[in-house]
């Protein structure tokens, strides 16, 4: 066989944002009539790279060939002029008009003028994309609407086209007809980059993939010659070693208990809570791991009392039942929270040390006497805050953002902890933390539990999870997985559970 | 082509001083102006900015007029802080001298300390019912408090015009539209003599320090700076929302029917068709400039009420339209946000160089990787 163009070719493709790099000398290569996957967990840079491709964004170096001739995308304009087709994740879609006239508002106005409605029966009856130009959107289900942002981009006559979690908003049988149409495209040489951390369809569908993590290309293979479960090593890396556990006093009597909690993200494009259950007894830790915007988020709102349940029982703090209390009742209740965004949520960016002392401590650590601030009080807890958690700042006069992240989180960690909370949850608590300050945070963790706090951590680094946890749960697509001793079960177990691929993986068993 | 850059550390003496640039630059556009209307520039901006204030009457006047601006603009402050924007003090005026009037109108005839109190009281309760209005929308259905508080000054005025012409007009009043003058008892006292200087300036002093305090070292000031400046950390300390819309109309109608009551009582003396210049208006470049601080807002409102008197005086020494005070007035507005923006950004020349500097050009959200 002669060795094609491809149709698509990057080389060395980097894209710096400040304190991250979202790309670092990504390369890859499309051919013709390829179904490549990209593959890779929250934050591995696959989306940084995709607005790469289609113009969304410039990278800062590297060079774009296609077919062969090396060239830059300025806008998405150009690239669909090029032949590139873009099915996003979150439609862009007015509801309030018909099918027909939203794919009008999308494509070029000469490729608008004519009969459009006819060429659109025709597309979705060649692909096997069933679609009436004349419904109005509101009217349809979400994978019908999906096909009008497929359509869109056929009518464009496609060389390339990139599908971003295209699956992730359907039925399985709605799958099945997308797979279909995809591997009919393929037949006919339309190249499609299918991004995705889904691991089944990626092994059913895809010619080839590419395996990012922390914005780099770390390996590449045959899907169909490979199982979910290598993939998901190759995606997590398999450099993950447990560390050892000291051990540990019996845990207690449960003391934070969700039960039967199901509840609405109220967040677009978030995630629903489907019948979470679980029980974090005094003096363990339960870590909860998963791929990010699986429902993390809406647990966490839901177990600091931003996000209120119908049934005051769902959540439980010790004896206190508080799902319908907010989070300054929870904290009386004896609650501590770190959530995952340092500033602007766990602290107000512009304010003092001592007043974000003050934000979560008024009350468990008597700031307050009549309602005035008690400000030489906060001041010394800011300061026993800043010495015992080792925060490296020159006064606790100076505002939270001055402070580095690591240092902040210790910050923020301590005000929790030295108010003595009985329970503590947190949520990617060393997320973007220097090493040290998150072993430092880690240990005092693990101190707390030893004191006899229920301590519930929420994270996607398994790495963390196994180093702190006593049992540790998955959360995938707002379900929460029975909790198992962390001892007991192995990296390759979670990330299968992570990829939402528990039941391939129990077949396999029996 | 012209950009916006953000610049990476705000100073923070900065944003004291610009409001300082930013009357310095009305001051130079001011004259500029003057000078293309064929007027001799010093000598304009003399007579508009130091000749009201060379006699002990000029300055009385300078604080009667300061008077509503200052206590209006401390109230919107709270709000302003917290991001609920007030734009309708001017009907809350309104109502509060309504309410303020009728407790006189009603007791023409009585004679008794307790009148002045109740008044005062009245004043305040019908500020507040009127930015109640907008604080039930807001928080039951979510409805934009700029636009409800906005509207609703055009029906509070419509409010005193149908009282006037109405219900309330003096009876021995030729058939003008205007109440009764008030008697002695419903007057606010004058607190020196042969001035318009009364009590309702000391009442704003009182109200200066006591926002202060409140703003600084009580819980609710505390609550209000948090929810303006991190609105996800306020709920994370479980400071309530609704609450907090509440307590901000409140406050900032309060304190603009009080200001309504008292410019009834005070200067006017009676209820006429026209109680404010729109002073409900002008307290929101007031509390800007004052930068939702109360002292700030103590001078801003001051260098404001020097406008007024300046336009006045302008228009009897030099035949210089009225309009000049709000062309000032406008100026200064936009030489502030104008001055507030550069504080934040630069400009730059030229095309978007994200590929040079791509750190300073793009904000960290840019990272978004929405479940990919």
């Amino acid at each position: 066989m002669t060795e094609q163009t491809p149709r698509l070719e990057l080389e060395g493709i980097t894209k710096a944002y400040p304190g991250v790099i979202a790309n670092n000398n990504v390369s890859m290569k499309i051919m013709p009539g390829e179904i490549h996957a990209l593959l890779g967990e929250n934050g591995a840079g696959k989306s940084t790279l995709v607005k790469f491709i289609y113009g969304v964004q410039k990278a800062d170096s590297g060079t774009l060939k296609w077919q062969g001739e090396e060239m830059v995308i300025a806008n998405p304009n150009a690239a669909r002029k090029l032949g590139i087709g873009m099915v996003f994740q979150h439609f862009s879609l007015f509801d309030a008009m018909t099918v027909e006239e939203n794919i009008a508002i999308g494509i070029s106005p000469e490729l608008a003028a004519g009969d459009l409605k006819q060429r659109i029966r025709d597309v979705s009856q060649q692909y096997g994309l069933p679609l009436d130009p004349t419904r109005y959107v509101h009217s349809l289900s979400v994978g019908e609407r999906q096909r009008i942002e497929v359509v869109r981009c056929l009518l464009q006559d496609p060389k390339l086209l990139i599908m971003d979690e295209p699956t992730s908003v359907l039925t399985p049988q709605e799958v099945d007809e997308l797979f279909k149409t995809l591997r009919h495209l393929s037949e006919e040489g339309v190249s499609i980059l299918y991004i995705s951390h889904k691991l089944q369809e990626i092994k059913d569908l895809c010619h080839f993939a590419t395996i990012m993590r922390m914005g780099e290309v770390v390996d590449d293979c045959i899907p169909a010659e490979e199982s979910p479960r290598s993939m998901a090593e190759m995606m997590m890396g398999a450099n993950l070693v447990s560390p050892e556990k000291p051990g540990k006093a019996e845990p207690g009597a449960a003391h934070l208990v969700v039960s039967n909690l199901s509840l609405a993200s109220s967040h677009q494009h978030g995630v629903d809570l489907k019948n979470v259950n679980l029980e974090v007894r005094t003096g363990e830790i339960l870590g909860i791991a998963g791929i990010a915007g699986n429902g993390q988020m809406e647990l966490m709102e839901v177990l600091s009392g931003e996000m209120l349940v119908d049934d005051q029982n769902a959540v439980m703090i010790g004896n206190a039942p508080v799902g319908k209390s907010g989070p300054g009742i929870r904290r009386d209740a004896g609650m501590g929270f770190v959530p995952e965004e340092r500033l602007g949520h766990g602290a107000v960016p512009e304010m003092s040390l001592w007043e974000n002392a003050f934000l979560s401590g008024s009350k468990s650590m008597n700031l307050m006497s009549k309602g005035f601030i008690n400000i030489n009080g906060s001041v010394d807890y800011a300061q026993n805050v800043v010495s015992e958690f080792n925060v490296k700042t020159p006064g606790v006069e100076h505002a939270a953002n001055s402070l580095s992240g690591g240092n902040l989180q210790k910050f923020i960690f301590g005000r929790e902890i030295l108010q003595s909370p009985g329970v503590i949850v947190a949520l990617q608590p060393t997320w973007g933390v220097d090493a040290g300050s998150a072993a430092f945070i880690r240990q005092s963790l693990l101190d707390l539990a030893a004191k006899g706090a229920a301590v519930l951590v929420i994270s996607q680094d398994l790495e963390e999870l196994f180093e702190v946890s006593d049992r540790i749960s998955v959360i995938c697509e707002g379900e929460l997985s029975a909790p198992r001793p962390a001892e007991e079960c192995t990296v390759e177990e979670i990330g299968l559970l992570m990829a939402g691929i528990s039941h391939e993986k129990e077949a396999a068993h029996a | 082509m012209l950009r916006l850059e953000l610049r990476g550390e705000m100073s923070r003496s900065m944003i004291y001083w610009s409001p300082i640039y930013a009357v310095i630059l009305t001051f130079i556009a001011g004259m500029i102006m003057f000078a293309i209307l064929g007027v001799d520039p010093v000598a304009a901006i003399l007579t508009f900015f130091i000749e009201p204030l060379n006699s002990m009457d000029g300055v009385a006047e300078l604080f009667v007029k300061a008077t509503p601006l200052v206590l209006i603009a401390i109230g919107l402050s709270f709000g302003f802080q917290a991001n609920v924007w007030n734009i309708g003090a001017e009907g809350q005026l309104t109502i509060g001298a309504l309410a303020g009037g009728s407790v006189a109108l009603l007791f023409f005839n009585v004679d008794s300390p307790l009148l002045m109190p109740g008044m005062i009281i009245a004043g305040i309760l019908g500020g507040m019912a009127w930015a109640a209005i907008p604080a039930f929308l807001k928080t039951k259905y979510g409805t934009n408090e700029i636009l409800t508080s906005l509207m609703l000054t055009y029906v509070g005025l419509l409010v005193l015009s149908y009282l006037i012409h109405g219900p309330w007009k003096d009876p021995e009043g030729q058939n003008f539209p205007e109440s009764r003058l008030f008697h002695d008892a419903a007057i606010i006292p004058i607190i020196l003599e042969e001035t318009r200087l009364h009590f309702g300036w000391i009442i704003t002093l009182f109200g200066v320090a006591v926002a202060w305090v409140v703003m600084t070292r009580h819980m609710i000031g505390f609550q209000i700076r948090v929810i303006g400046m991190a609105p996800m950390a306020a709920s994370f300390a479980g400071f309530k929302e609704k609450h907090i819309i509440w307590l901000t109309l409140m406050i900032s109608g309060g304190a603009a029917g009080l200001a309504g009551m008292i410019e009834v009582s005070g200067p006017i003396g009676q209820i006429v068709p026209v109680i404010s210049p729109g002073y409900g208006f002008t307290a929101i470049i007031v509390a800007f400039l004052g930068r939702l601080h109360p002292v700030g807002c103590l001078f801003a409102g001051l260098l404001m009420a020097l406008t007024y008197l300046g336009g006045d005086n302008a228009q009897i020494e030099m035949n210089l339209p009225n309009a000049v005070t709000g062309v000032f007035q406008g100026m200064l507005l936009f030489f502030l946000l104008a001055s507030d923006v550069l504080v934040r950004y630069r400009i730059r020349f030229g095309k978007a160089t994200a590929l040079v500097a791509p750190a300073a050009a793009t904000p960290p959200m840019a990272i978004d990787e929405e479940g990919v």
